[in-house]
């Protein structure tokens, strides 16, 4: 799909690339806009923005907090839609949904992947629905070409990676440990071995995610993935210092 | 039941990936369970001499006589150890932690019922245990919090989104996916993922299985209606199990009505208009959400009642017609909660309350040679601050006063 196509022309010319993470209308869709051009303007190379939901059980305080206080708001799912086409409309890089299942169940799934294809979202990322669950949304994924991004976790047999790889499209999620977002991990060699795992697995790009927040994560598993992934840390660092921090943190990172 | 987990359309596994391989090894153990009759005998054996088992089965003579048609027979839950239903699942779930041999457990809970059978078991088979329950119903389920700590239990208040029970189920799957190796989550009612609806249902099935027996022997037939409450629905398809096969019997659930169904304030959702299908807490069911899928705020004055999901079991029994859904309003639950502590000195929890309102409205319907069964899930005893302030009672209210300015004073 074209995802993976533009993920693989961006890592001919970068040793690893970098995914960021943003809660749609938190704490506004404005502040959204300014984050994401930071990102773009220092080099993010793919952008997932979270649809909020009022149940996102595998969250932790900080992305929760954010779905809340967004919905509190007032965000609604056509926002998000809206805004994924006004982003993918200007600028240059893929940006995908992440939400959970119902947003997509309650919307009506064909009308969800046209909606999406048509606001030019690249990819899905849902964790609460394993491929045995979604038979015909892994159908609709292939018919509108918006790729159902898949997780491995350090828990995933080889033969469940295996059986995970032959549904996915895109890159592949590789949780770096157990437990929800915005927990610090451990790159050790336990780790190592996992990634070593989930690159036997598939074919398909790696992401690393939870528990990212430095130059230092980033260099520990440069070599090892091909994107990392940024969540709860620039959603901590909007809170604490404003969007235009940011910029700086982003291109800091590599 | 299907090889995936569903129940008609409805059920299902919504887990994260981290879960799936604990969820195949407790598919494996309750396969193993359930087709080993010697579980089945070490379970009864644990609740007939750890707790109540049998429950008696409660004729109601002067309920009776006050309504004046069918004879009202109540299943007496609230005389199990820890006082309600809830102990017979966490019991069996305790069994199987055992054979799965993990030393932690984590649980949710609501009226608190759940999280002290939960926090017993805990205590009997050496487990570490914490539970989750939301800020307000750890406000008005006091007493329970206290007896969970006592018995060796970590409560944590969840101050997330309605602050009550579907916060701290998500607040325990986060436990869970965490500590994944080391604990089992003990979900405390017939929802959530595969295998939990279908193996909560198993443990519950005990009281049915009971009172199909207790009833042909005290009235010599089985009974024209049985009515339980239904909060996630283990007491309902608890007693349900007796009698799902007989099309003679016919069976009612009882979901919170609150302020009344058109207040927008109940928990309601196989009666009533509010509700829809779809996905969340890791199972296919009927939610109280809006348009976006969004969850909406439930309110019932039971704890145990106030959610805003329901067993997916019950969904598909509901869509079969099989079961008949009502509901009983917080003010009708508080007039027939009066009423059965006078003609029958029994304190039915809240939640197993509203069955008795349903039940009271329909038994004079009926035939004097009629039975009915009434499913009371739980004592009315970790209720008594609510119930207390329902009744405004005076006296109870200068002795908490007093109470109160003599801990102020130290
Ligand atoms: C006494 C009692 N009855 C009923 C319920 C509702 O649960 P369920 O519908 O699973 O029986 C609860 C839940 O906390 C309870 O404590």
């Amino acid at each position: 799909m074209v995802l993976e196509k533009q993920l693989r022309e961006r890592l001919a010319t970068k040793k690893i690339l970098l995914m960021t993470h943003i809660v749609l209308g938190y704490p506004s869709f404005d502040v959204n806009r300014e984050v994401i051009a930071q990102m773009v303007a220092n080099g993010v190379d793919c952008i997932e923005m979270q649809i909020p939901f009022s149940e996102p059980m595998a969250d932790g305080p900080v992305i929760l907090k954010a779905n809340q206080d967004s919905l509190a708001a007032g965000t609604t799912v056509a926002d998000c839609m809206a805004f994924g086409a006004e982003m993918s409309k200007q600028y240059d890089i893929p940006f995908l949904f992440m939400t959970y299942y119902n947003i997509a169940f309650k919307y009506g799934e064909e009308k969800f992947f046209q909606n999406c294809r048509t606001a030019g979202i690249k990819g899905l990322i849902i964790p609460d629905l394993p491929p045995e669950m979604g038979v015909e949304f892994f159908r609709l994924a292939r018919e509108y070409q918006v790729a159902p991004v898949l997780i491995f976790a350090p828990t995933s047999t080889d033969a469940r990676m295996a059986e995970l790889n032959s549904s996915a499209a895109g890159f592949i999620y590789c949780v770096a440990r157990r437990g929800v977002t915005g927990k610090q991990s451990d790159f050790g060699e336990g780790f190592t071995t996992y990634l070593a795992r989930c690159r036997a697995a598939t074919k398909l790009p790696l992401a690393v995610g939870f528990g990212i927040r430095n130059s230092e994560d980033v260099a520990a598993i440069t070599g090892k993935a091909d994107i990392a992934v940024i969540g709860s840390e620039t959603i901590r660092l909007v809170d604490r210092e404003g969007p235009q921090a940011v910029g700086p943190f982003i291109a800091g990172l590599r | 039941m299907t090889q995936d987990g569903f129940f008609g359309r409805w059920g299902g596994a919504y887990i994260p990936e981290i879960l799936h391989e604990t969820f195949e090894q407790l598919k494996a153990s309750f396969r193993q369970a359930k087709a080993d009759p010697l579980f089945w005998q070490e379970y009864q054996n644990l609740m007939s001499t750890y707790s109540c088992r049998p429950t008696p089965l409660t004729y109601a003579e002067n309920l009776t006589r006050h309504f004046g048609g069918a004879k009202i027979y109540i299943k007496r839950e609230d005389l199990n150890h820890t006082g309600a239903h809830k102990a017979n699942n966490v019991m069996g779930q305790g069994l199987l932690v055992k054979r799965m041999g993990k030393k932690r457990v984590i649980a949710e809970t609501g009226a608190g019922q759940h999280g002290m059978a939960t926090a017993t078991m805990a205590a009997k088979f050496g487990l570490a245990c914490t539970i989750y329950m939301g800020e307000v119903d750890v406000q008005r389920q006091r007493p329970n919090v206290f007896w969970m700590e006592k018995m060796g239990a970590t409560v944590v208040p969840v101050k997330d989104g309605s602050r009550t029970l579907k916060d701290a189920i998500n607040e325990a799957f986060r436990d869970w996916v965490t500590n994944v190796d080391s604990t089992h989550y003990v979900l405390g009612t017939a929802c959530g993922p595969a295998p939990f609806p279908e193996m909560v249902s198993w443990f519950q099935s005990i009281i049915g299985l009971e009172a199909k027996e207790q009833i042909v022997t005290q009235h010599g037939k089985p009974p024209a209606r049985v009515y339980a409450c239904v909060g996630g629905g283990s007491n309902a398809m608890g007693v349900f199990q007796g009698f799902l096969d007989n099309k003679d019997v016919e069976l009612i659930g009882v979901e919170a009505g609150g302020k009344g169904l058109a207040s927008g304030l109940h928990a309601a959702r196989l009666c009533g208009k509010d509700a829809s299908p779809g996905v969340a807490q890791g199972y296919k069911t009927m939610f109280l959400q809006n348009n976006d899928g969004q969850m909406r705020e439930t309110h019932s004055v039971a704890a145990g009642l106030d959610y805003v999901g329901v067993s997916p079991i019950l969904s598909h029994l509901a869509e079969n017609g099989r079961v008949r859904f009502e509901s009983a309003t917080d003010d009708e639950v508080i007039a027939a909660l009066d009423l059965t502590m006078r003609m029958e000195g029994i304190i039915p929890a809240l939640e197993s309350t509203h069955a008795f309102v349903q039940a009271f409205k329909e038994a004079p319907k009926l035939g004097r040679d009629e039975a009915i069964i009434i499913n009371q899930s739980g004592r009315g005893d970790k209720d008594i601050f609510t119930i207390a302030h329902a009744f405004d009672d005076p006296s109870w209210k200068e002795f908490i006063i007093a109470r109160g300015r003599e801990y102020d004073k130290k």
